[in-house]
């Protein structure tokens, strides 16, 4: 195994342990905590939709306009329905925009 | 430990793997995609087991982001664990130590769901309920990165068939689930914007902790819409 496979064998062993303290961490922190201020709370609560947004806006502006249309309809499908219809329609998108219009 | 109870954990977490089996599947394509072997992708489905964060950290490892970044952001995604975890501690404080190690490690959302509304109603949380529902969502998940990721490796340029699409959709429609909370709109708006020019003048990977830390800021800052109840941590839709 290369060096730099290694690096992702380690990458993805830090990664567990990171999920694996989120899991544990609560358990040891309404043990010891009594309350969480709440700015505190409203700061963490923001945390997974402020990341994720991060990977979702700049793909819309710089990813090229097929997958920006595609992930327009996407949006449009998943106000209503479920992520997996999302995918599914989004793709559909996606390859009758590059194979058919394109 | 309780055979029935353990079919019972068996039956009750049946229909979450069949919905959670393509995503699975999605992540051992999309891994394989991004620069992992399959091995690699089976390993990473086995020891992270968080479909949202998984798909997060092979964005990022393949658009060669530093590996701190990479955890950090695994770390962040899976920060609503934390409340769960901290929720379910009074319905399995019986459990032994090693029993609460496997508890955690398998507490994925659809888990901590299924135990809050359990414990709620007054029923008994057993262990052997506990990992039969999460064996049944376990096991599976890796069986179907397997079988994504030896689909991954047969696919040519994954952009001639639209692959590429489907973790910027994926990561939207993760968004769309957390719209229901607090300041959703500003959040979201404001760590757009910093991403985007982020992305612009800063460059790739800063749009990530910048565009985050811009939103998560602002959500301390702003004035609380309404008082969280007690026991009201909400479940977001994940794979």
């Amino acid at each position: 195994m290369d060096a730099q496979h290694l690096n992702l064998i380690y990458l993805i062993v830090a990664a567990a342990l990171a999920t694996f303290a989120t899991r544990f961490g609560g358990y040891v922190l309404i043990t010891q905590l009594k309350r969480i201020p709440p700015r505190l709370e409203a700061a963490l609560n923001a945390v997974p939709a402020a990341v994720l947004t991060t990977l979702v806006a700049p793909a819309f502006v710089y990813g090229g306009f097929d997958v920006a249309v595609s992930m327009l309809v996407a949006f449009a499908i998943g106000m209503r329905f479920s992520t997996l219809r999302m995918l599914v329609v989004g793709w559909v998108a996606v390859m009758v925009i590059r194979h058919v219009i394109l | 430990m309780n055979r029935d109870d353990f079919r019972a954990g068996l039956r009750g977490g049946f229909p979450i793997m069949l919905a959670a089996s393509p995503f699975g599947a999605l992540f051992g394509a999309l891994a394989v995609d991004n620069g992992f072997t399959i091995a690699d992708a089976v390993f990473m489905s086995a020891t992270v087991y968080a479909g949202a964060s998984q798909m997060v950290g092979i964005e990022l490892f393949g658009n060669n982001v530093q590996p701190w970044l990479v955890v950090l952001s695994v770390f962040a995604v899976n920060f609503r664990h934390v409340l769960y975890s901290a929720s379910i501690a009074k319905y399995i404080s019986h459990f032994s130590f090693g029993q609460k190690l496997l508890a955690f490690f398998l507490l994925v959302d659809p888990q901590y769901a299924e135990t809050e509304q359990r414990g709620e109603r007054g029923l008994p949380v057993t262990f052997a309920w506990y990992l039969g529902f999460g064996l049944v969502i376990y096991v599976p998940w890796i069986i179907n990165t397997l079988v994504g990721a030896i689909f991954g490796q047969l696919i040519g340029d994954p952009k001639s068939i639209g692959l590429d699409v489907l973790l910027p959709i994926y990561f939207l429609g993760l968004v769309l689930g957390f719209r229901k909370r607090d300041r959703f709109l500003p959040v979201v708006a404001t760590s757009a914007v910093a991403s985007i020019a982020a992305m612009h003048f800063v460059g790739s990977p800063w749009h990530v902790s910048i565009g985050a830390l811009a939103g998560i800021l602002l959500a301390a800052v702003l004035p609380p819409e309404h008082r969280l109840q007690q026991g009201s941590t909400t479940v977001e839709k994940e794979a």
